[in-house]
């Protein structure tokens, strides 16, 4: 029990101190005022900064999830040779540290003289993403049922409408759960972007610069309440839909 | 007329063969997933390896093959002291994270009957807000005049603020071992979860006490739980950069900080890739090492 206040007392930290009319972090609480969140909507690197990690978000979450199906088809539908070796070298990002992609990647752009944008972080998201998406719908497909597509084939749809008709909508819940895991570590990633942002900025980039200032804390205290609240929506929205994603699989079966 | 008939057999053959080659029709179905992996990890981890042969001079890169950057590892012993103080700190991180998350996953495995997913997710939420922010918490709660301090101090427990908790490496492993608890207590429960309940019975029913039961049949059916929740924490945190240059202060400086200052201020591209180099196989050694040491252990226990 101890250690599930050491869990969450991190997570209390920011709403409870958001809220305290000082400008320092400590005890006792001087008084409750909202005027942190009033600094939050003012600030105009604050929205730049989010518009920019909801683009790289949704893009890497898209492209992510496309290549995460193409591979979870194919290492769930067939049985190959040799392809432990590969499916392990998509799975490398889970291993190494976040900092030598970062600086890989830094280096290969830098050679090749690409200027580092959002781009540039997208794509080093898309390292990072993919082998979860590709975790998250093998275990959706497994146990896949192959007649249903066989159905579909034999009564004449081509491969195109029979992954779109028959596949997709079985699989679709993995597909959510993965849009939105993929989304959200975008989102949260600051490593990969601090290297390969250029002069672009994105949500964990800007409170890394916030974070220096001393007079900007309370705010960045708020913003990360909000982040908190926000995410704790979106992982309960998944389980809702993985739920029902449940329900329909088992209905289907009957 | 013969030639386009042998033609149109080849391409009949091959269709054949390609339809009936799992192998094949799987790595075309794999094909474009793998592509971007290799132009997104391989070949950028190819330019990794190729750099740290590479030489700076000021703001130039000279391209002929040197390994003076890896002397620079073994000859100036503050890289090699740094390597093995990140060793040390993820060692413990790995050791503090998986003690302090077995207890929870073995809790929700056999003590939880309703709602167990509520528990996982409970347990991850804190994990889904941003690192940043965490491991910032973490330096808001023991700071000088953080939280801790100042809550002592406004109960009277003590007159002066404590110095030992920030900036150090015990507020590193702190912070880390906060950072990835949810990575270990995942891994732990699902081996958890899978294991027959009827052996733990069977165990108990020829005599074995609760505590021998745990020791010769739970533990050693969860030790794959146990080796990939090691790994998964001990592997990415000894790069960690975020955590130490937030709560580390100068004891608490991590291989990590080095190779991001060698891209920062100290402008040392290759040493930078070499010392990366030298980390992963460092890191690499040590898990094998891990991993033959829980072997023996195994093979101890049956």
């Amino acid at each position: 029990m101890l250690y599930l206040v050491f869990l969450y007392a991190p997570v209390a930290v920011l709403p409870l101190f958001s809220f305290n009319d000082s400008q320092y972090v400590t005890f006792p609480l001087l008084g409750f005022t909202l005027k942190w969140y009033a600094q939050l909507a003012d600030s105009q690197g604050l929205h730049s900064a989010l518009i920019n990690s909801l683009k790289v978000g949704v893009s890497v979450a898209v492209l992510s999830t496309v290549l995460g199906i193409f591979a979870a088809k194919a290492v769930t539908r067939y049985r190959m040779r040799r392809s432990g070796l590969l499916i392990g070298f998509i799975m490398v990002p889970l291993v190494i540290p976040e900092i030598i992609l970062g600086i890989s990647l830094l280096m290969t752009f830098s050679i090749s003289e690409v200027k580092l944008s959002l781009v540039t972080v997208g794509i080093g998201h898309l390292m990072l993403c993919t082998p979860f998406s590709m975790l998250v719908l093998i275990s959706r497909m497994e146990g896949f049922d192959q007649s249903y597509e066989e159905a579909s084939q034999d009564l004449g749809e081509n491969a195109w409408w029979t992954f779109w008709r028959v596949t997709f909508p079985i699989i679709l819940p993995g597909v959510v759960a993965s849009l939105l895991l993929t989304f959200t570590i975008s989102f949260d990633e600051f490593v990969l972007a601090f290297f390969l942002a250029g002069t672009d900025s994105t949500l964990p980039l800007h409170i890394w610069g916030q974070l220096r200032f001393p007079d900007k804390l309370p705010s960045t205290l708020a913003l990360g309440a909000i982040i908190v609240v926000l995410s704790t929506v979106v992982i309960f929205a998944a389980e809702l839909i993985r739920r029902s994603g449940v329900q329909v699989g088992g209905k289907s079966k009957v | 007329m013969n030639s386009t008939a042998a033609e149109h057999s080849l391409v009949a053959r091959f269709r054949l063969k390609f339809r009936r080659s799992e192998t094949l029709r799987g790595y075309a179905l794999l094909s474009p997933t793998l592509t971007v992996v290799l132009l997104g990890l391989l070949f950028p981890l190819a330019i990794l390896l190729t750099l740290s042969f590479w030489k700076q001079e000021y703001v130039d890169l000279i391209q002929t093959f040197t390994l003076t950057n890896y002397a620079d590892f073994f000859e100036k012993k503050i890289y090699y002291l740094i390597l093995y103080r990140s060793i040390r700190i993820s060692l413990f991180v790995m050791l503090a994270t998986v003690l302090l998350a077995y207890p929870l996953a073995y809790f929700i495995a056999f003590h939880v009957k309703k709602n167990k997913i509520m528990w996982i997710i409970l347990i991850t939420i804190p994990f889904w807000t941003s690192y940043l922010l965490r491991v910032f918490a973490w330096k808001v709660i023991l700071g000088y005049n953080g939280v801790i301090n100042s809550g002592l101090m406004s109960l009277g427990i003590i007159a002066e603020p404590l110095q030992f908790i920030l900036y150090n490496p015990i507020a590193v492993v702190i912070t880390l071992a906060h950072a990835w608890a949810a990575v270990a207590i995942l891994p732990i429960y699902v081996s958890l979860e899978k294991i027959d309940r009827s052996l733990i019975e069977a165990s108990r029913d020829l005599g074995e006490s609760a505590v021998m039961t745990f020791i010769r049949v739970t533990l050693p059916l969860s030790l794959p739980g146990v080796i990939a929740a090691s790994l998964l924490v001990f592997i990415p945190t000894v790069g960690d950069y975020v955590t130490p240059a937030l709560v580390g202060g100068t004891r608490g400086i991590m291989i990590g900080n080095i190779i991001q200052s060698m891209f920062g201020k100290a402008l040392n591209w290759p040493l930078g890739a070499a010392l990366s180099i030298i980390s992963m196989l460092t890191v690499t050694a040590v898990v094998c090492m891990l991993l033959g040491a829980t072997h023996l252990f195994r093979k101890k226990v049956a």
